[in-house]
């Protein structure tokens, strides 16, 4: 069964979601200034998406709690990772395809 | 008839059941938004030229509504903590910050939209604005839809903190679940379309 957390260690998550907040806004300010760079595009889509990965990823670990769920959750997601790798994939192959 | 598992965990999933469903509802939003970036990448990749979003759009009113997503983001699962916590007064003030928050999310989006249809601006002008209007148009439905939840908990609905505190909290947690996902969905958005 699901623990209910005590008072203090919903404090300390507490905590924790201030700093992901500071961690979400350098976050922000980092890719924003990255863009004024004019990268090549490779480079840019590069850099702006890995940044929007660790945002995404903490926004899903720490105010999602998934650092700590079901297994049943993490099933689901997985399965629907890979569903959604597949829909990201599917029009780039088929660009290659054109370019044969 | 009771809805079962409402407030405590059903015992071969270790979880309460709406848990469960807000995470399937998520997934085959993953699906839904996924298309439409699946979209994107074809467009972008099989058109001859495409422009810089900071060149169309206004990267500085975007950056205020990224601020003002991630902001709220942190009053929903402060208003849930505050629950936790047993404070119900501190779940109303964080509750009603999301839900203003978002109201400024939305303002300013409209803001952004009513500069580019001032402009003849719209999604049948090409394919970039025509994915821009469709993904941020979506993204602000779902803004919609988490304000109307999120108030009514905040209303009318949070009158069950008396009767049934936890499954009231256990509420809370899964409007918040949509809500951050409404919120990662942008994190994604605004790079894609303002900064690259």
């Amino acid at each position: 069964m699901h623990e209910q957390p005590t008072v203090d260690e919903i404090k300390k998550h507490v905590r924790t979601y201030i700093m992901v907040f500071v961690a979400l806004m350098a976050l922000t300010v980092v890719t924003v200034a990255v863009s004024y760079l004019h990268l090549p595009v490779g480079w840019a889509i590069a850099v702006a998406l890995f940044i929007a990965t660790i945002k995404g990823s903490l926004v899903a670990s720490y105010f999602m709690h998934l650092i700590s769920e079901r297994k049943v959750i993490y099933y689901t997601l997985l399965l629907t990772l890979i569903f959604f790798v597949v829909l990201m994939v599917l029009p780039t192959s088929g660009y290659h395809d054109r370019l044969m | 008839m009771q809805i079962p598992y409402t407030a405590t965990a059903r015992p071969d999933t270790g979880l309460f059941n709406a848990k469960l469903g807000i995470w399937l509802f998520l997934a085959s939003e993953v699906m839904l938004f996924g298309a439409l970036f699946s979209s994107y990448i074809l467009l972008r990749t099989a058109a001859p030229t495409w422009p810089h979003g900071y060149d169309l759009l206004n990267v500085p009113l975007a950056l205020l509504n990224t601020v003002v997503l991630i902001s709220s983001s942190v009053t929903m699962v402060m208003s849930w903590a505050s629950l936790m916590m047993k404070d119900f007064k501190k779940y109303k003030r964080y509750m009603g910050l999301t839900i203003l928050c978002a109201f400024i999310f939305l303002v300013v989006k409209a803001i952004e939209y009513g500069m580019k249809f001032e402009h003849h601006l719209l999604p049948s002008t090409d394919t970039f604005y025509a994915i821009y209007f469709t993904l941020t148009g979506l993204h602000g439905l779902h803004v919609i839809g988490g304000i109307v939840v999120n108030s009514y908990f905040w209303g009318p609905g949070s009158k069950m903190w008396e009767t049934d505190p936890q499954r009231f909290t256990n509420r809370v947690e899964i409007a918040g679940l949509y809500w951050h996902f409404v919120d990662l969905v942008w994190i994604f958005l605004f790079p894609v379309l303002y900064l690259l």
